[in-house]
């Protein structure tokens, strides 16, 4: 029975966990209930990952109902690694959120934290799993507005969180309305909502009204993503919301986004769609010029989450490039950052949590002399820093040697030549901005306050997450390869989708 | 005695409004209607009655630690109703398992009426919460509160 539920059991599971933890009484329990669920839910979207590896794309039909009539779970290859990656970085975040949560947030307003937290989780799971076209729309919702709760909950500590939550709000349902407004264009050309069905209706159709839903789509599911001109939200919404959200959403809510948009581009639409060209020439204009913008923002920010939450959208910037390249070797690349990025940016944002725990800052200058005062949590900083950077042996270093070796092995407007050299040229601008807050940790004079004393619970999914960060950078080969098998299934499937290479 | 007219119309409307949000409640299985609107007709009867009568009478009886458990409750009805089916051997939320003998759906019957009352109980709740949340705030914010 548990075999053929699991596509739907990893969404399901948290969904189901989140009004029991409403309802549990205090931090530690609901903290720990929630931290068991993720578990849970880890070791089911391994098991699916397993499986999906094993005998291909798997179908669920919720409620029992057939293929394009009811809603159906399709669970291929890319979505079941995306699955697998959100549901581990939940199981590591959820038991530091504990200690985290009992610091930052109003102790009467915990569970709720906790349950919003798995509400989220679900809703991130859910928008991978989901095979309809409007349940991402659901799904995106779900995770969304779960997501401006838990900003907003950042207010203990600083009243700006409010505002960065109601401006995520606003531009977050705005983008929410451009994807459905998309996704009705859609509908009333097909009758259609299923992904597969979508598919095949919209071969070698074009008109003026599928053109119209396509740019709706990309433009809300662009504003999920924080892409480049469209990031306003994030910068905010990161640095004020409390630790542990900072670190599972920079990990998660982004990479979900692209991965739905990976799903509209190529599930949906495929090569065969004529505006395609233009949507990707837009996504490599773009991935370029917010990989630079962005970083060289995070240069001249004194709050660290500040600079970190820069760094994040010109890292989106490297994925849009990715997949911009349109080839199997590009989208593999980008889905390789997609991991990667995930794993440091988790690392370096607990890092941060884990400073602002025992300093109550996140300034800059709350940095100084970190070196001497916090010296494990500052190698764990580093260690994310460098991957950020891109220094071999460390995560980083893969992603973008992938994606250089996918730029070279694609045709653009703009020369192969100049867009690795342009990726090698930002990587500088992350050693200014990285390089800046090693200099503060490293070589100034420690203020005179002494930190608190950071507990396990959080010191050790720190280092978890840092030792992943190394691992990967050194033994990464499975990784790329699982990568690049997942954009071919996403570009060529056995469904007869796109033809690219 | 101000707002007599308004007192009396409410006294005289509140069981009608109660008993129409149950009507559509449980005629949502065979026409327009269902759980999210009956919650939402349900509520409006307490609202009504608050707006008439005061937030503290209408807290009495229903107070606001409640409406978190109606809430949760709301939504364990629902997902449970969708686990039950799939504990007897069906899909996420597949009721005909339920009543896998019967010639007339009798399990999608059952299914719908035990999800549109989780839902009704989650809608009802939640119109509340947000109703307290407003009505029961300060009316300025405080000095301390920047």
């Amino acid at each position: 029975m548990i075999l053929d539920d699991l596509p739907v059991l990893p969404v399901i599971i948290p969904l189901f966990a989140a009004p029991i933890c409403l309802l549990l009484p205090n931090t530690r329990l609901a903290g720990s209930f929630a931290t068991l669920i993720a578990w849970v839910s880890f070791a089911f979207a391994a098991m699916l990952l397993a499986t999906v590896a094993e005998v291909g794309p798997i179908e669920y039909g919720l409620g029992g109902w057939a293929n394009p009539l009811g809603i159906v779970y399709r669970v291929d290859l890319a979505g079941a690694i995306v699955m697998t990656l959100v549901s581990l970085l939940a199981s590591v975040v959820f038991p530091y959120a504990i200690e985290s949560a009992r610091d930052e947030i109003v102790p009467s307003q915990t569970s709720a934290f906790f349950a919003m937290f798995l509400i989220c989780f679900s809703g991130l799971m859910g928008v991978v799993a989901t095979g309809d076209a409007f349940n991402v729309f659901v799904f995106l919702e779900i995770s969304s507005l779960s997501t401006y709760t838990l900003v907003a909950l950042g207010a203990k500590r600083d009243r700006r969180a409010l505002t960065a939550a109601f401006t995520y709000l606003v531009l977050g349902t705005i983008g929410a309305t451009f994807f459905v407004i998309g996704l009705g264009l859609l509908y009333q050309v097909t009758g259609t909502l299923n992904m597969t069905d979508l598919h095949d209706r919209l071969q070698g159709a074009d008109n003026k009204v599928i053109r119209a839903g396509y740019a709706f789509i990309f433009t809300g599911l662009g504003l999920k993503l924080a892409m480049f001109p469209m990031h306003r939200w994030l910068p905010a919404a990161y640095t004020y919301a409390p630790s542990a959200v900072t670190a599972f959403l920079a990990s998660t809510s982004t990479k979900v986004a692209i991965y739905a948009m990976l799903r509209f581009l190529f599930t949906i639409f495929g090569f065969s769609f004529g505006f395609a060209d233009i949507a990707f020439g837009f996504f490599l204009v773009l991935g370029l010029v917010g990989m630079f913008y962005a970083s060289t923002v995070a240069i001249f920010r004194e709050d660290v989450k500040m600079i970190l939450a820069y760094s994040s959208v010109a890292q989106i910037g490297y994925m849009l490039l990715g997949i911009s390249f349109a080839t199997v070797d590009g989208v593999g690349a980008a889905l390789v950052h997609v991991f990667q990025h995930a794993v440091m940016k988790t690392t370096l944002f607990m890092a941060v949590g884990a400073v602002f725990f025992a300093l109550g800052s996140h300034r800059l200058s709350a940095y100084k002399g970190l070196g001497k005062t916090m010296p494990v949590t500052t190698g764990v900083f580093l260690i994310g820093g460098l991957s950020l950077v891109g220094v071999p042996l460390t995560g980083g270093f893969i992603s973008k040697w992938v994606l250089v070796q996918a730029a070279f092995g694609s045709v653009q407007a703009i020369p192969s030549l100049l867009i690795v050299l342009m990726i090698v040229a930002s990587s500088l601008l992350a050693v200014a901005y990285v390089g800046r807050i090693a200099w503060t940790m490293l070589l100034e004079e420690p203020t005179s306050r002494t930190p608190r004393k950071v507990p396990l619970a959080m010191m050790a999914p720190m280092l978890l997450m840092a030792a992943v960060t190394i691992y990967f950078g050194i033994d990464a080969e499975g990784l790329v390869n699982i990568c690049r098998a997942a954009a071919e299934s996403l570009l060529d499937t056995g469904l007869g989708y796109g033809g690219a290479m | 005695m101000g707002h007599l007219i308004l007192r009396v119309t409410i006294k005289l409307l509140f069981a009608p409004i109660l008993l129409f949000a149950l009507y559509v409640q449980f005629h949502g299985d065979y026409g327009p209607g269902g759980g999210f609107q009956a919650g939402v007709i349900f509520a409006a009867a307490f609202i009504l009655h608050a707006l008439g009568f005061g937030l503290g009478s209408c807290q009495r009886v229903i107070p606001p630690n409640w409406l978190p458990v109606g809430m949760a409750l709301g939504v364990l009805i629902y997902m449970g109703c969708g686990f039950y089916t799939m504990f007897l051997g069906g899909n996420f939320l597949d009721y005909d398992v339920i009543q896998p003998d019967s010639t007339h759906h009798a399990g999608q019957h059952i299914g719908i009426v035990v999800v549109e009352i989780g839902v009704g109980l989650a809608v009802a709740a939640t119109m509340l919460q947000i109703f307290y949340a407003f009505a029961g705030r300060e009316p300025e914010p405080m000095d301390d509160a920047w």
